[in-house]
């Protein structure tokens, strides 16, 4: 029988037949599946080019690299040397600041950078899981730094405002956090189901909502310090703070734990759970999971209060544990790093973690970089923003490492 | 004109598409390419038409090897190419298509458009098409656009036309003036290559049949080769073509529509008074040309649509208010019209595929909690039962044929108790052997005593499947007729004639398939 027709496999579609009527998904969503599907190869590939190309601007910018240029054809030896140490000095700085550092007098200095690394990724690991399960679901929620405030602003209020017996006390600021997070998250998740209004414009407008907020959220009394006049609320209450994992020379806290717990519970919840399954069938084709009895519109709103409560918790992690007080830059700008760690993660759990965490070292050992060879720190931003770019534009970086690309397709569009 | 392709071989990554093909098109003659889909007709076409430089082989035109970059030499050396898909812009007027790309001009570069028209006139003249220059493509049927794809390709002076699929968007009635084109066109002197995959046609227009299997010829026959013979060379074994089973004995009536309306967003009446009632162990079959309501009408009893008017009843229950998941809770069975958009999920594997109305539901899942393994297990039968190919049942749907797809989506509606069954264009896309195959697990759930419901454009399947038909034209019901109906009056019906009025039109004005179709009744009586 030759129901297979001449289709031995899936890697080369069949060039003659032409699907006349498929439904045409969003370009933003096909875009979204691309990323999404896209393998763990060209995110490791993406960071490596990001960072080469980093080096070259490190180089450019380097005053012995730059006088060593003029007379590079004299002599070609000094160029190169001058480069090495120039890119080879900032990164290893990179390095020390962000993972060991080798001239430390004592093993506990040596390792801090580490411990640093893993403190600033833990906001990035909670709001990159939330963005996650929204890319996989299909809704390209950009809200997250939105979200952190309004969680920290919750989380915040009951770990000052609130006096309870400790571990009560935590419990209750990270459900606080969480109910903040998901509650403006649920906003354009509800939007989008009842109008059709697109996530991407609404989480924008709810991040810029949030940020003007926060502003005015301090200069209430009931969140102002007393006896300040900046815009600073109280201590967070020691009882409601993430207890630290390794004594009070590190600022490395629970929350670390927490995100990982949280990472395993999004992996369960997407791959081992009935809501799940319904999230990835409507990111994937949403017209066969309504024709398939499923509700796509409060799939919408669950992913959104489900991400929000992630990014919810990213913020209990600055203001329960990091920061300890609530402050108008609360979020930093981890609400939109974490669109890149998730995207460079693929929106898988395990990525997202390893993806959280190398954007905290770059974000811990640029500040070392920059004090130690005079590298401005904005070379961490530049490698950041081109692993977005490589990222975005698979072919790219398959064209440069010469990699296969998704089915030979090199021809279609002929067939109408 | 006389064309020939000699050893033409195209192969996409470790896919041989076309293998070392020879194909002779004698001068006006009308060689037809029947092949299964997916069997490398489109690809051949394709490398004749310039889109695709073949890996080996040649084109020769009068016996001079020639080669083409693309379809402007094609176009230039006499090839005209009509596509299944056609391609024109809806919003110009006939004379604007037939001269886009190469624009007679006059004065400063202005579009000579006086020109233009009379050069439609000329050709619609000559053969006798009725095609206005001045009317605007979106306002003609599909079959009077077909007709100014082959006046573009004939103002081109095309001396070989290439048809692809031509009768997939046509009525009977259409098809049967393009067959009447096609042989006007043969008397004129032009060379036809017409690619399609249904036997019936080949056999009433085709001067040579040349069947391509697998990328690679089987054979060239005569049009009086029995359509049997013509199946299994295009399948490679011997296969049922029409659809075995026996006489339905209808139990009670369990399944109702009731004065049933639909308006869309547009404020259109897709669906228009509709009533019928199917009953256990019956095949009642909708048959109409796409668009007549059909997927309105279908997509309501699901759920997916709420009707203006009317009610829906499933063994005494009303459905018409209940949400999707009720609906098949209550024992629908639905096979959507479109597989792809609406019956997988192509990034989900083939076990995830098969549990996708079910996943949330014992034993597949416990609370919250999925079972994946039991989810594999049950695949693995299900897989097994319904003969889907493939590797395995952790394959991403995406990665099988057309036909396994369907069989996934069958498989995943028919392995629970149903109470109706409605299944809309079931065999769209599928080839023979896969065809064969749904019709006859379509029966085996009727015999069981399941009310069964078909939507089908295709009158072959209706006229197989069915034991009682009814068409749809313009989201009304034109008549309930029985099973075997003759094929022109159910023609003349998807135009919109009245039962009556179509079998006296239909007594007077054969169709050549309907004579084609009685040849062949007879050929086949010899034979057995």
């Amino acid at each position: 029988m030759s129901a297979r027709d001449v289709t031995p496999g899936g890697q080369s579609a069949p060039p003659v037949v032409a699907p006349a009527t498929t439904v045409q998904p969003g370009r933003g969503s096909q875009v979204l599946r691309e990323i999404v599907s896209g393998n763990a190869l060209l995110s490791v590939l993406a960071v490596l080019v990001a960072l080469v190309l980093g080096g070259v601007l490190i180089g450019a910018a380097d005053p012995h690299v730059q006088k060593a240029a003029g007379y590079l054809f004299a002599r070609p030896g000094d160029f190169l040397q001058a480069l090495g140490n120039a890119v080879g000095g900032a990164y290893s700085a990179l390095f020390q600041g962000a993972v060991y550092d080798f001239g430390a007098d004592n093993f506990a200095r040596a390792i801090r950078p580490l411990t640093e690394t893993l403190t600033v990724s833990v906001p990035l690991i909670f709001a990159g899981l939330g963005l996650g399960i929204g890319f996989q679901a299909g809704l390209f929620n950009i809200g997250a730094q939105g979200q952190i405030i309004l969680g920290g602003i919750f989380g915040g209020y009951v770990g000052f405002a609130m006096h309870l017996p400790p571990g009560l006390h935590l419990l209750l600021a990270l459900i606080g956090a969480m109910l903040g997070g998901a509650i403006w998250a649920s906003i354009a998740g509800v939007l989008k189901a009842r109008t059709g209004a697109h996530e991407v414009i609404v989480t924008i407008m709810l991040n810029n909502i949030a940020i003007y907020l926060i502003a005015y959220v301090l200069t209430l009394k009931a969140f102002k310090r007393p006896g300040s006049t900046n815009p600073i609320s109280p201590f967070i209450d020691s009882s409601a703070q993430y207890p630290l994992l390794l004594g009070s020379g590190f600022r490395l806290h629970a929350g670390f734990l927490l995100a990982l717990a949280a990472a395993v519970g999004v992996w369960w919840l997407m791959n081992r759970s009935t809501l799940g399954f319904t999230f990835r069938a409507v990111g994937a084709n949403p017209s066969a999971a309504r024709t398939a009895g499923m509700s796509v519109t409060s799939t919408y709103i669950w992913v959104m209060a489900i991400a929000g409560a992630l990014a919810g918790l990213g913020g209990s992690a600055q203001v329960l544990g990091t920061e300890r007080v609530l402050t108008a830059g609360v979020a930093a700008s981890f609400g939109f790093d974490a669109i890149t760690v998730a995207l460079l993660g693929r929106s898988k759990p395990l990525g997202i973690v390893l993806a959280g965490v190398l954007f905290g070292a770059l974000r811990a050992g640029g500040f070392a970089m920059q004090a130690r060879t005079g590298t401005p720190i904005d070379v961490v931003l530049v490698v950041q923003s081109l692993i977005v770019l490589l990222i975005a534009a698979p072919p790219l970086v398959r064209s440069i490492f010469r990699l296969p690309g998704p089915g030979a397709l090199a021809v279609k569009g002929v067939q109408a | 004109m006389k064309l020939e392709l000699r050893g033409i071989t195209k192969r996409f990554g470790s896919l041989v598409a076309n293998d070392a093909i020879d194909l002779v098109v004698e001068p006006g003659e009308i060689h037809a390419l029947l092949g299964e889909n997916g069997a490398g007709k489109s690809t051949l076409m394709n490398v004749l038409y310039g889109f695709y430089d073949p890996d080996a082989g040649q084109i020769l035109i009068d016996d001079e090897v020639v080669d083409f970059d693309g379809p402007g030499d094609a176009m230039a050396a006499g090839i005209g190419m009509v596509h299944q898909h056609f391609m024109l812009v809806p919003v110009f007027t006939v004379a604007e298509n037939v001269v886009l790309g190469h624009e007679p001009t006059g004065v400063a570069g202005l579009i000579d458009l006086p020109k233009a028209r009379a050069l439609v006139k000329e050709i619609s003249d000559r053969f006798g098409f009725h095609v206005d220059p001045d009317a605007v493509i979106e306002d003609l049927t599909v079959g009077a656009q077909q007709r100014v794809e082959i006046i573009k390709a004939l103002s081109r002076h095309a001396e070989v036309l290439i048809l692809d699929e031509p009768t997939a968007v046509l009525t009977p009635q259409e098809t049967d003036e393009l067959i009447a084109i096609m042989r006007q066109l043969k008397e004129a002197g032009t060379s036809i290559v017409f690619i399609t995959h249904k036997l019936r046609e080949v056999r009433a227009v085709a001067d040579r049949i040349t069947v391509i299997r697998r990328g690679a010829v089987v054979g060239s026959v005569p049009p009086s080769t029995s359509e049997r013979e013509l199946a299994s060379m295009m399948v490679g074994r011997s296969v049922e073509l029409g659809v075995v089973k026996d006489v339905a004995t209808p139990g009670d009536v369990t399944f109702s529509v009731r004065d049933l309306t639909v308006i869309d967003v547009a404020g259109v009446r897709q669906v228009d008074q509709v009533e019928f009632d199917v009953a256990r162990g019956e095949i009642f079959a909708i048959a109409g040309v796409q668009g007549n309501g059909q997927t309105e009408l279908t997509e309501t009893i699901l759920g997916l649509t709420q009707p203006a008017t009317g009610s829906i009843t499933l063994d005494g229950e009303e459905l018409v208010g209940r949400s999707v998941k009720e609906v098949l809770r209550a024992g629908v069975g639905y096979v959507p019209e479109d597989r792809s958009s609406d019956g997988l999920v192509s990034a989900f594997t083939v076990a995830e595929n098969l549990i996708l109305d079910r996943y949330d539901q014992p034993p597949f899942a416990r609370g919250l909690a999925l079972d994946p393994a039991l989810a594999r297990a049950s695949a693995v039968d299900r897989v097994d039962e319904f003969d889907v190919r493939c590797g395995s049942v952790d394959d991403l749907a995406s990665t099988l044929s057309g036909g396994n797809q369907q069989k996934v989506v069958l498989a995943r509606e028919m392995s629970r108790p149903l109470r109706l069954l409605l299944a809309s264009q079931p065999t769209r896309g599928l080839d023979v052997g896969s065809i064969e195959f749904v019709h006859q697990r379509i029966v085996a759930e009727r015999d069981v005593g399941t009310p069964v419901l078909i939507v089908s454009t295709e009158l072959d399947e209706v006229l197989g499947l069915a034991d009682r038909i009814a068409v749809m034209y313009r989201g009304r019901i034109v008549g309930t007729v029985a099973a075997n109906t003759n094929r022109d009056v159910l023609g003349l019906m998807m135009a919109g004639v009245p039962h009556d009025e179509a079998v006296a039109q239909a007594a007077t004005h054969r169709t050549m398939l309907g004579e084609a179709d009685e040849a062949a009744g007879d050929s086949s009586e010899g034979d057995s």
